[in-house]
């Protein structure tokens, strides 16, 4: 009888392991994850419809949509959101067509292969803060190798941070290289899946490797290049620490003008500086929008395509 | 979402297969390398290594190098000069140590956590798990950074701000961790092994601990070289929250500003910053090559 008790109880524990356990085993996950992930994120709504002041600690009060209207009418916002924009296709489409090139040329029979990868692979795992100080050093005025190299080929000296086109230039040439391995590998593994028979058929053919790459490689490697894409859009609209470190001074208007000063550096100057919650929350919240109807619309744009390759 | 369905390989160093043929046909595919190709991928790699060599450069010569024309380009003699001065100008000794503890408890917890949820996610079965697995893997594609300044708030009504809790909590899982893990382990751990193991009257907590922990091992830690080289990189939530205690991201960043910077002191530091991720890339970095090329590990 005993023993009988002691059996149904161990089942009984033992249901409860089973049917009760994973669950405890992704909370952690989620708690953590919705307390400090997630719920910040929908706060930040919140507090946008707030004037908000870090400093008066905690007071704020409800102003509705006034903060989104401030916003539309600030030359400042529509300033960075330009030069954020700006700064991504500059820095997005040479780097994925540099990426491209590279994995082409990894997609060889090579001897140190792997040594190659990595090679390629090192300047993303140096930090933001590291490569930006080494490029701003490089790009400088007066000693910079940059102007020092051009002055060889008869360019005078550019002050880089000073103009609009030439600080876009300098951040997504900082921006292309530390991304562009990173983007060839994720090609290099597509294009590695390939079949073969592809460009045999191409070879008898008498199509030129050239040809062949336009015609066979690119085409195959559409969804991953939108995916590509995707990834840039939501990393690259946040961009952020480079414009921040590429001004000398570390001031979050992004140069004396605010000529190479990004949406999310806005953000910060608002928050960080002025002390304005409610109003960094709502520029928070707006390009949180903004790079959203990004990912959409490449989302929608992969499935499309994957279904035509169907 | 496609490259990242492709779950890596059971095994030690999941690597792609070899397409090596012991005959040397001259038609095989991939091609054989050009002199060409090799010429061109040199010199990119080249102006992948030169940004770094050129810290080197820079942080072993005295301060009126930097300032020379043409460039110096070789190294001098004088780094370790150059090293005591950064450790005499800021308090960067401790932020080294404040980065270690960073970086390495929330790689610890990371692969702990991100192990345990896969476990469940692959192997388990219960209510929602679907479901709840889709809002996990959704949650990575969030613009956190977004967040910091209700981040922000909730860590000054914690009393958090300035310590270095304020970095490592919010460190401490990622959505990217759970996929990754539950990828791996749907694939690394056979059911049946599971199954003799609950014959054997074995706990939930006990497979995983005694066969699910083991078998992850290969991807715990190419997650946790990952979370390791980005906590120990990150600048933007340190920066904000953590003031005067800095870690070593926000301490570099520090000695770059001011009106006139001694970039040989600043480029000290930055040698000094990079160099244990260096360190680690030297020696595991062919497993993080393998991981992104699996398309499962995104920056």
């Amino acid at each position: 009888m005993a023993t009988y008790l002691h059996q149904a109880r161990r089942a009984g524990l033992s249901r409860l392991d089973t049917k009760g356990s994973p669950y405890l085993y992704i909370l952690p996950f989620f708690l953590l994850f919705g307390a400090f992930g997630l719920f910040p994120l929908l706060y930040t709504a919140y507090v946008s419809f707030n004037d908000w002041d870090l400093l008066d600690s905690g007071s704020h009060r409800w102003v509705g949509l006034a903060n989104y209207r401030e916003m539309l009418q600030d030359a400042y916002f529509w300033n960075a959101l330009g030069n954020t924009l700006s700064i991504w296709v500059l820095s997005t489409v040479p780097q994925l067509l540099a990426a491209l090139w590279i994995a082409h040329l990894l997609n060889h029979r090579l001897r140190a292969r792997t040594a190659l990868r990595m090679g390629v692979l090192l300047p993303n795992v140096t930090s933001i803060v590291a490569v930006t100080i080494v490029f701003t050093q490089l790009f400088g005025r007066d000693f910079g190798m940059v102007n020092w190299a051009l002055g060889l080929v008869g360019i005078g000296p550019i002050d880089w941070q000073a103009n609009t086109w030439s600080s876009h230039l300098a951040i997504s040439f900082i921006v292309a290289w530390r991304w562009t391995g990173y983007n060839a590998l994720i090609y290099l593994a597509s294009m590695q899946a390939i079949p073969h028979h592809l460009y045999e058929a191409a070879d008898l053919d008498g199509a030129s490797q050239a040809q062949q790459f336009r015609r066979i490689t690119v085409p195959m490697l559409r969804p991953t290049i939108i995916f590509t894409t995707v990834i840039s859009t939501i990393g690259g609209l946040q961009i952020m620490a480079e414009p921040l470190l590429f001004a000398s001074s570390q001031t979050p208007t992004g140069g004396s003008d605010r000529q190479f000063q990004t949406v999310a550096l806005f953000m910060y100057e608002q928050g960080f500086r002025e002390f304005r919650f409610g109003y960094a929350s709502a520029v928070a919240w707006t390009l949180c929008l903004v790079i959203a109807i990004f990912a959409i619309i490449n989302f929608l744009l992969t499935r499309r395509i994957a279904k035509d390759e169907d | 979402m496609t490259t990242l369905a492709d779950p890596i390989q059971t095994g030690t160093t999941p690597s792609p297969p070899p397409r090596r043929s012991h005959r040397r046909r001259s038609f095989g595919y991939p091609r054989k390398g050009s002199v060409w190709s090799y010429g061109a991928l040199l010199a990119v790699v080249a102006g992948s290594v030169f940004p770094l060599y050129w810290s080197i450069v820079v942080s072993s010569q005295t301060s009126d190098a930097v300032t020379k024309v043409p460039p110096a380009l070789v190294p001098g003699g004088h780094l370790f000069d150059n090293i005591a001065r950064v450790f005499d100008t800021t308090d960067f000794g401790r932020a080294l140590v404040n980065s270690f503890i960073v970086s390495g408890s929330i790689t610890v917890s990371v692969v702990f956590f991100s192990t345990l949820a896969g476990f469940a996610f692959a192997k388990l079965r219960f209510r929602g798990r679907k479901a709840l697995l889709v809002v996990a893997i959704a949650t990575s594609m969030v613009p956190h950074q977004l967040g910091i300044i209700p981040l922000y708030i909730l860590m000054a009504d914690l009393g958090w701000t300035g310590r270095l809790t304020a970095v490592i909590v919010p460190g401490l899982v990622t959505a990217f961790g759970v996929f990754f893990m539950t990828q791996y382990l749907g694939r690394a751990v056979p059911d049946e092994l599971l199954e003799a193991g609950r014959v054997d009257g074995s706990s939930t907590f006990g497979l995983y601990w005694h066969i699910v922990l083991p078998a992850a091992r290969p991807a715990a830690a190419v997650l946790g070289l990952f979370t390791f080289m980005q906590a120990w990189n990150d600048f933007f939530w340190p920066l904000v929250v953590l003031q005067n205690n800095a870690t070593v991201q926000v301490a570099l960043s520090a000695l770059a500003s001011g009106y006139t910077t001694d970039y040989t002191l600043t480029l000290t530091g930055t040698l000094l910053a990079t160099l244990p991720i260096l360190v680690v890339f030297m020696l595991l970095g062919r497993h993080l090559v393998d991981g992104i090329m699996q398309g499962a590990v995104k920056g």
